[in-house]
C-alpha cells in the first residue's frame, strides 16, 4: 500500500536520526548538521521539496516528501537510494525540467524556474543527438548560447581533449562505445559551462572496467574545473567511491535518510578496503528501503504518470 | 549481377506479353499500340519539346504544392501533438479526411481560386498535407523525448528547439510519411491537370485520348510513373540512406 500518503508537517524529521560515529573516517550525521556546517551561501538549495504524481488509477502518489539539501559550490554530492524514490525526478527538478508540487530550488540563491546552461543534466542513456557528430553535439549548447563559430570550435577541441575523445570528432554517435558516448555527454555538458553537473545513473549501463575509468576520469575532471556535481546512482560503493557525501532517500515517497560525510582522501578507487567499508555502513541503512521498494515491486504494478502541465 | 538478370527477365516477359497481346489483335492496333509505337509517340513527344514542357510545368507545380505541405504539415502536426485538445479532436478529423480523395475538392477549388493555377495547387496540397501533417503529428510522438529534454536543457528555445532538435530528431519517422505526401501530391496533381488545360502531363495526357492516340497516352502514363520513381528512388533513396548512415539505424523496411 504505498500509494498512501501521509501528510508530513515541514522542517520535522520523520526519520530516527541515529548519531553512532561509523566507518573509518566517514561519519554519519543528522540532517540538519550538514546544513549548519555550510557558513557560506550554498550553491544548490533545496527547500521543502514535494512532488506527487497521478497514478493510473488517478490517485494521487507521493513521490518526493520534503526534500531539504544544500550543496555547496564545487562539492561532489552522491544521491543514492532504491529505483523508485525519486532520485532522477529530483535532478530533473533541478535541472528545471519538471516543477516541484510544491517546495523551492535555488541555485546561488536565485529560484529556479526552467532549464539553464548553469545546470546541465546528464542522462543514463547520454541524450546525445544521434544526427550530430560528436564534435557538433559537444557545440550544440554554445551554438544555442549564439557563441561565434571560431570560438566554439577551439572550446569544442578543447572538451574533446579533456574526454580523450579528439580523435572521434567526426564520429557519429552510433558509431561509439557505450563508455565514449558518456565521455562525450561529459564534454557536451561541460562545454556550456554550466557551474552544476546532475547526472542521473550516468554509468550504469556500463560494463565494470569501462565504469572504473570514467570514475577517475570524472573525478580527475571535477578536480581540474571546480564544478559542483549533483550525481545520482543505486550503486552505493560508486557514490562512496565519487562524493564528498552521500545523500541517502527513503523508497517512496522519497525523503532524506541520512547524509554521510565521506572524507577519505583521493583519488580514490572501488576497490579501496576504506571505500568499501563506508559503503557498507551505507548500504545497512539502505537495506530497508531496497526491501521496501522490492515488497511494493512484487505487490503492486503502480506506473506513475507526471500530470499534465508539469515539465516537457 | 543476379538481380540485374533479375530485371531484364522480368521485364522481357512483361514486353513480351505485351507484343503478344498487341499482335493478337483484340483490339484495333490504335486502341492497343505495341511498345514500338509507344516508343515513337516518346520520341516525337521530346522531339517537338511538348513532353520537356509538359514535364517542367508538372514538376514545378507539384514541387511548390508539397513544399507548401511540408511546411504547413510540419507546424500543423507539431501543433496537434503538442496539445492533447487539439490531438484528440483535429487528429480523428484529419485521419478521416484522409479517406477523401483530393479530386473531390476540384469543384470548390475552381469556385474559390478560378479556373487557374492555384487550383491546382490547392487541390495538390490537400492531396499531401494530411499526410505529412499525420506523419509530424506521429514521429513527434514517436521521438524519444530525452532529445527535447536535453535540447532544452542545452538552451534551446523556440525556433531553435525546433529547427535543431525537434525537426533533426523526428526526421526518422516522419521520412515515410514525406514519401507518402509526395505520391499523394504526384496523384493529384495529375488528377488535376486531367481536368483542366494546364500544359502539364495530366493535360498532355487527355490530349492523347482526345485524338485517339493511345501510344501517346501509354507514353504519357510512363513519363508519370518514371517521374514519381525517380523521385522516390533518388531524393527519398538518399535522404534515407543519409538518416541511416547518421543514426546508425538498418536499412528500412
Amino acid at each position: 500500500m504505498s500509494a498512501r500518503i501521509e501528510p508530513v508537517r515541514p522542517g520535522v524529521p520523520h526519520f530516527s536520526p541515529h548519531l553512532r560515529e561509523v566507518g573509518i573516517s566517514t561519519h554519519k550525521t543528522q540532517r540538519g548538521a550538514a546544513i549548519l556546517e555550510l557558513r557560506e551561501s550554498p550553491k544548490v538549495s533545496l527547500g521543502e521539496i514535494c512532488l506527487s504524481y497521478r497514478t493510473q488509477s488517478g490517485e494521487r502518489l507521493l513521490a518526493l516528501d520534503h526534500i531539504n539539501l544544500q550543496v555547496r559550490a564545487g562539492e561532489f554530492v552522491c544521491i543514492v537510494g532504491p529505483s523508485g524514490c525519486g532520485k532522477s525526478t529530483l535532478l530533473h527538478l533541478i535541472a528545471g525540467l519538471h516543477s516541484p508540487t510544491s517546495g523551492q530550488v535555488r541555485v546561488d540563491g536565485r529560484p529556479v524556474d526552467g532549464p539553464g546552461t548553469d545546470r546541465i543534466l546528464i542522462f543514463q542513456d547520454h541524450g546525445l543527438f544521434p544526427w550530430l557528430t560528436v564534435a557538433e553535439n559537444v557545440e550544440f549548447g554554445m551554438k544555442m548560447k549564439g557563441l561565434p563559430k571560431a570560438e566554439r570550435q577551439e572550446k569544442t577541441r578543447d572538451y574533446l581533449r579533456l574526454v580523450h575523445l579528439a580523435k572521434f570528432e567526426k564520429s557519429y554517435i552510433h558509431q561509439l562505445s557505450g563508455g565514449m558516448r558518456q565521455r562525450v555527454a561529459i564534454a557536451r555538458a561541460l562545454a556550456t559551462e554550466p557551474d552544476v553537473l546532475l547526472m542521473d545513473e550516468p554509468f550504469a549501463a556500463l560494463d565494470a572496467q569501462t565504469r572504473d575509468l570514467l570514475h577517475d576520469e570524472l573525478e580527475r575532471i571535477w578536480s581540474d574545473t571546480g564544478r559542483t556535481i549533483i550525481f545520482v546512482t543505486h550503486n552505493v560503493r560508486e557514490a562512496v567511491r565519487l562524493g564528498d557525501r552521500v545523500v541517502l532517500l527513503t523508497f517512496r515517497p522519497g525523503r532524506v535518510k541520512s547524509e554521510f560525510p565521506v572524507s577519505l582522501p583521493r583519488p580514490r578507487s572501488l576497490e579501496d578496503p576504506e571505500v568499501a567499508l563506508a559503503a557498507r555502513e551505507v548500504l545497512d541503512e539502505l537495506r530497508d528501503e531496497i526491501n521496501r521498494s522490492l515488497e511494493a515491486e512484487y505487490q503492486d504494478g503502480i506506473k506513475p504518470r507526471i500530470e499534465p502541465g508539469v515539465g516537457a | 549481377m543476379k538481380r540485374a538478370a533479375r530485371y531484364i527477365i522480368f521485364y522481357s516477359a512483361l514486353l513480351a506479353l505485351w507484343v503478344i497481346l498487341a499482335k493478337l489483335k483484340i483490339w484495333p492496333p490504335y486502341l492497343f499500340p505495341t511498345p514500338w509505337g509507344v516508343a515513337e509517340s516518346l520520341y516525337a513527344g521530346f522531339q517537338d519539346h511538348t513532353y520537356l514542357i509538359a514535364i517542367a510545368v508538372s514538376l514545378q507545380r507539384v514541387l511548390l504544392g508539397y513544399a507548401i505541405s511540408v511546411v504547413l504539415g510540419m507546424v500543423l502536426g507539431l501543433g496537434i501533438s503538442s496539445s492533447k485538445f487539439l490531438e484528440e479532436t483535429m487528429g480523428g478529423l484529419l485521419v478521416s479526411l484522409q479517406s477523401l480523395p483530393s479530386i473531390c475538392w476540384w469543384p470548390l477549388a475552381l469556385l474559390w481560386f478560378g479556373l487557374n493555377q492555384n487550383a491546382i495547387l490547392f487541390v495538390v496540397i490537400m492531396g499531401s498535407l494530411l499526410s505529412v501533417t499525420l506523419a509530424m503529428e506521429d514521429g513527434r510522438k514517436q521521438m524519444p523525448k530525452i532529445y527535447s529534454q536535453a535540447g532544452r536543457n542545452l538552451g534551446a528555445r523556440g525556433f531553435k528547439m525546433f529547427w535543431y532538435v525537434l525537426l533533426p530528431a523526428s526526421l526518422p519517422f516522419i521520412v515515410s510519411g514525406l514519401k507518402q505526401g509526395w505520391a499523394f501530391a504526384w496523384r493529384s496533381l495529375i488528377t488535376a491537370e486531367m481536368l483542366y488545360l494546364s500544359l502539364g502531363l495530366g493535360q498532355v495526357l487527355m490530349m492523347g485520348r482526345d485524338l485517339n492516340d493511345m501510344s501517346a497516352v501509354i507514353a504519357v502514363m510512363l513519363l508519370i510513373i518514371a517521374i514519381g520513381y525517380i523521385i522516390d528512388g533518388v531524393v527519398f533513396k538518399a535522404m534515407e540512406r543519409h538518416l541511416q548512415n547518421k543514426w546508425g539505424l538498418a536499412p528500412a523496411n
